[in-house]
């Protein structure tokens, strides 16, 4: 019952003097519906850091409002109001998923409230309809894939790789991150399939794979990584053709509830908690205490989503009113080192950080995503001038377009 | 008498909102209205023409995509697009009419089902067109002769002026020969046929006329959140507006007004302080179904007449 | 060839899963003329209630029969306290059921936490049988041979047993039922207990397959109202045909038509029920 207690403040007595009055947190959550375990990792991660800080930031009291979306674009739309018109609240934390992130955008611009957002990786957030009121925690979608797109074909040294997705925004911006940088260094996507969220069953996709490929490219998110590679290793493929996957396929939120199908899958991610360095030592050995696993994308998501909030206050001595100088201080954040390494925020207000190249193996008796290669400072726009970057439509199913794909 | 104070109850009830300060509630209120408009569509098919959907998103969420898309990939003006987009939605209910009217009972509701069903798959995957499940954004509010409708009051002004509309309309209609045609059809459509009315012709006008006020209500909601995804042509959707008007009394006018003041609020107001509000949803509906199987407002009227000791009256609306 | 024969075994597979799914619901459907709106719900408690058993140590035999009994005393429960009082309201009905099921995925967040969870395959069906080149998991094959048997096991029921003759009698025609001093509550009670023993045993036996996640239930509610209206309602053979028919057209279909998957499913049942709208395989449906 502990993890669903609402962290709910009442507001406290206005006469109270402004130093005395806390921070408000407006965190958009899901609670309820498909992506609840989602929402409930994003709440354990916030909550561990305040419980760090003993609730205190920059000497200011945070006061976190827990809004419940329910994973619903109109939903999240009236919490956000709510969150604004109805708690005043000096900055947002959240919303989890991408769409609800692109629902409420609009309304942030307008209402020009700052938004930190702790997981929603929709690539044109931070490029070509750019918010500034609007910083993220997380890796766009393609960000960690562009390195892995490179791995691969250098490192890994495959020449045919064969994808498959969930067939929305997500899948196809991940796979098309991965596939540009794959085939610029050589490789060749010879098909791409994509399976619908709501797919019964992946037999039917799993059985049309080509045997001929050197791996295989698999973006998943939620439970559908673990049903795929469950059924991929069922039908007899797994050790014969290899798994590369985008970060959520192995996220460490579903890899604890996974066997040996997730053995040996490579992929990239903003995040490993396998990374050796002392203060993510520490970060995991709280996370393990607190909550029994390892974190993962949500869990991480949301820990640094505090951690900025936090540094940007201690930047503006806990001056959030002055909307305009926090908001600076947000998207100029430059953090040497944290437990994700270093972190600067570019220009459109996304994170260059570190991406791992992970294998999942089985170590001190629980999968992990062991660290392969380590990219440092790694930008949204990768290697490619952002300019030209952004000149290019955004990625989607079909752009970049599929030149090798066999028939 | 008691009957015109219940009245003036319920137009300060309906007032209030347009000159209150709380910016929050007043949205509230306006989504009450918009869920409100759709629900009341959707009844003249439930209630009264006995034809249960889990469909009737499709229109909402046809008429909000076209008028977004209308105005933002398509540069077309407001009035225009708003005009554009309930044709278009009405028009896809002419065409989808004949096939869903071809069942009854459980097949009119698996049909529906599936045709909604459809529609978010399109949504879904025409990316070019819909965005996807990114949806489509950058849309504003108008400003029809020169009024703001940005701010919230000046909105519900304009959704409490389309609920009048829309309300007047369906009561009209519901006590017109063709509303009693329509009952007629569902209770004893053998006898109606015998007596020379088209049954069929008057279910495809119910469903065409239920799919425009659901356009209406997919324009303001269009409005509201000026922001289109495919969520709002899920399976949920459609069932929650079902729910609507089964929970608050399917055949009653205000029965279905009733079902969305108590979704609406649950899902936006109680969700604030109970976090399973969606098992207190279910709760309050399990509990409705025990105490008043035939929907809130006509049970209350039964409860209250039971308890005033006084011989039934008959009922002057719905069944 | 190679391909489609992996792509027909996809079909059968698939299709044996929809007739664990919805022979229940079809027989409930039939004999009471509830859609009872809360039966992708049962298949996910079920799952869940399997998962846990299967957590505590026991065997997978186990799970399924726990599966299937939880699910049934709900069932029962329900029937007895609700549905009863709710015969002939169809409105009242799908409230209820609906309500219900908002109640059920909600508890399972508390309960189950809400992360996705497979259900491991038993260990004598692990791996995959070899034969003409075509590789295929034996789980999938077991799937199919349970849903033939429990189809077999549910018609022997029907056609040859006192209780069968009652609900035959039931499903043509209840006032008859009643006059020949059938005890039509208890009879009630009873299958509504088994056709939510099947969807609980559905739950369990799917769960290798689809994992137990939340909204498992609403993604299953749907496919059992499809199987239902082309199979017709109380028919386990019409049941029986509607799933494979679904299985093979679902599986073929995603393969041929990569673009069309979204809507895949609903496309030919919009035609389906255009065409015939009592169903295709029974002459009696709603």
């Amino acid at each position: 019952m502990r993890r669903f207690a609402l962290v709910l403040v009442a507001s406290l007595a206005s006469t109270a003097a402004l130093a005395a009055e806390p921070v408000r947190v407006g965190f958009l959550t899901v609670n309820t519906g498909a992506l609840a375990a989602g929402g409930r990792q994003m709440q354990e991660g916030l909550t561990l850091y305040l419980k760090q800080h003993d609730n205190k930031l920059a000497g200011r009291d945070i006061e976190v409002i827990t809004l419940d979306t329910a994973g619903q674009p109109a939903t999240t739309r009236t919490r956000t109001q709510e969150a604004v018109e109805r708690y005043h609240v000096d900055v947002i934390i959240g919303p989890l998923a991408a769409f609800e992130a692109l629902a409420i955008n609009d309304y942030v611009k307008q209402a020009k409230v700052p938004v930190i957002s702790p997981s929603a990786a929709a690539e044109d957030l931070t490029q070509r309809t750019p918010n500034p009121w609007f910083v993220r925690a997380v890796g766009t979608s393609a960000q960690p894939n562009q390195p892995l797109g490179e791995y691969a074909a250098k490192t890994l040294k495959y020449k045919r790789v064969a994808t498959i997705g969930d067939d929305f925004a997500f899948g196809h911006e991940t796979t098309a991150g991965f596939q540009r940088t794959f085939e610029e260094n050589g490789g060749k996507v010879v098909q791409k399939l994509w399976s619908p969220l709501n797919v019964a069953d992946y037999g039917s996709y799993i059985g049309q794979i080509k045997t001929d490929v050197d791996a295989v490219y698999a973006s998943f998110a939620g439970a559908n990584g673990l049903r795929f590679l469950r059924q991929y290793a069922e039908y007899g493929l797994k050790g014969k053709i290899p798994v590369l996957g985008n970060m959520t396929t192995v996220d460490e939120g579903i890899l604890k509830n996974m066997g040996d199908e997730a053995v040996g899958v490579v992929s990239g991610g903003w995040y490993t908690a396998a990374f050796d360095n002392p203060e993510n030592k520490k970060f995991v050995a709280a996370v393990r205490a607190a909550y029994g696993a390892d974190p993962g994308y949500y869990t991480v998501g949301a820990y640094t989503a505090a951690m900025f909030l936090d540094l940007a206050l201690q930047k503006v001595k806990g001056n959030v009113k002055d909307k305009d100088a926090f908001m600076k201080a947000l998207r100029t954040l430059d953090i040497k080192d944290s437990f994700r390494g270093p972190i600067k925020i570019d220009d459109y207000g996304n994170p260059i950080m570190n991406v791992w190249i992970r294998k999942v193996a089985r170590k001190d008796g629980r999968l992990q995503n062991t660290v392969l290669e380590t990219y440092k400072d790694v930008s949204q726009f990768w290697k490619y001038p952002p300019k030209d970057f952004l000149k290019e439509p955004v990625y989607s199913r079909d752009s970049p377009p599929a030149k090798n794909v066999e028939k | 008498m008691k009957r015109a104070a219940l009245l003036a109850l319920a137009l300060a009830v309906l007032v209030a909102p347009a000159i209150l300060p709380w910016d929050f509630y007043v949205n509230i209120a306006t989504q009450v209205l918009i869920a409100a408009i759709f629900a009341l569509s959707l009844n003249l098919l439930v209630g009264y023409g006995g034809l249960i959907s889990l469909g009737h998103g499709a229109f909402l969420g046809a008429s909000a995509y076209a008028v977004i898309f209308l105005t933002t990939r398509a540069g077309m003006a407001q009035l225009p697009a708003a005009a554009c987009a309930v044709v278009f939605a009405t028009f896809l209910a002419a065409l989808f009419g004949p096939i869903a009217l071809r069942a009854s009972g459980l097949g009119f509701l698996m049909i529906t089902l599936a045709l909604g069903q459809i529609m978010w798959g399109v949504a879904y995957r025409w990316v070019e067109v819909t965005g996807g499940d990114n949806g489509l954004s950058g849309f504003t509010r108008p400003q029809p002769f020169g009024l703001d409708l940005s701010s919230p009051h000046a909105f519900y002004v304009l959704a409490l002026l389309v609920f009048g509309c829309s309300f007047a309309f369906i009561a009209l209609l519901v006590h017109s020969p063709f509303g009693a045609g329509l009952r007629g059809v569902r209770d004893q459509p053998r006898r109606l046929r015998a007596l020379g009315f088209d049954t069929w012709l008057i279910r495809y006008a119910a469903f065409v006329i239920a799919a425009f006020w659901a356009a209406v209500a997919g324009v303001l909601w269009a409005y509201y959140n000026q922001f289109v995804s495919p969520h709002v042509l899920s399976l949920t959707n459609s069932a929650e507006v079902l729910l609507m008007v089964i929970a608050g009394g399917a055949g009653t006018l205000f029965g279905p007004v009733a079902g969305a003041v108590i979704v609406v609020l649950l899902k936006n107001v109680a969700s604030a302080y109970v976090t399973r509000w969606m098992m207190l949803l279910g709760i309050v509906f399990v509990v409705i179904v025990v105490f008043m199987p035939e929907g809130l407002v006509p049970g209350l009227a039964r409860l209250r007449r039971r308890s005033t000791g006084g011989v039934a009256r008959p009922r002057t609306e719905g069944a | 060839m190679r391909f489609w024969l992996v792509q027909s075994l996809n079909g059968l597979a698939l299709g044996g899963l929809l007739f664990l799914l919805s022979s229940g619901f079809s027989l409930i459907f039939g004999l009471m003329r509830v859609a009872n709106l809360t039966h992708g719900a049962y298949f996910m408690l079920g799952a869940y209630v399997g998962l846990s058993v299967l957590e505590a140590g026991h065997g997978f035999f186990a799970a399924v029969v726990a599966g299937a009994l939880a699910i049934a005393v709900l069932g029962g429960i329900i029937e007895r306290v609700l549905l009863r009082r709710l015969a002939g309201r169809t409105l009242a009905q799908v409230l209820v059921t609906l309500g219900i099921a908002f109640i059920i995925s909600d508890s399972t967040l508390l309960v189950w936490s809400g992360d996705p969870m497979p259900l491991p395959v038993p260990a004598a069906l692990q791996g995959g049988v070899r034969a003409f080149g075509v590789f295929f998991p034996k789980y999938r094959l077991a799937v199919v041979i349970i849903a033939v048997v429990a189809a077999v096991l549910l018609l022997l029921l029907l056609e040859r047993t006192r209780i069968g003759a009652m609900i035959r009698a039931g499903v043509d025609d209840m006032d008859m039922a009643r006059a020949l001093g059938i005890p039509v509550p208890r009879l009630f009670t009873a299958v509504f207990c088994l056709g939510a023993a099947l969807a609980g045993m559905g739950g369990v036996l799917g769960g290798p397959i689809l994992s137990v996640y939340p909204g498992l239930d609403m993604d299953m509610l749907p496919l059992a109202l499809i199987v239902l209206i082309l199979g017709g309602a109380g028919s386990i053979g019409g049941a029986f045909a509607a799933s494979m028919v679904i299985g093979f057209l679902y599986t073929f279909g995603q393969v041929l038509f990569p673009s069309l998957a979204y809507v895949i499913l609903f496309l030919p049942m919009v035609v389906a029920i255009a065409l015939k709208p009592k169903g295709l395989f029974s002459a009696d449906a709603a």
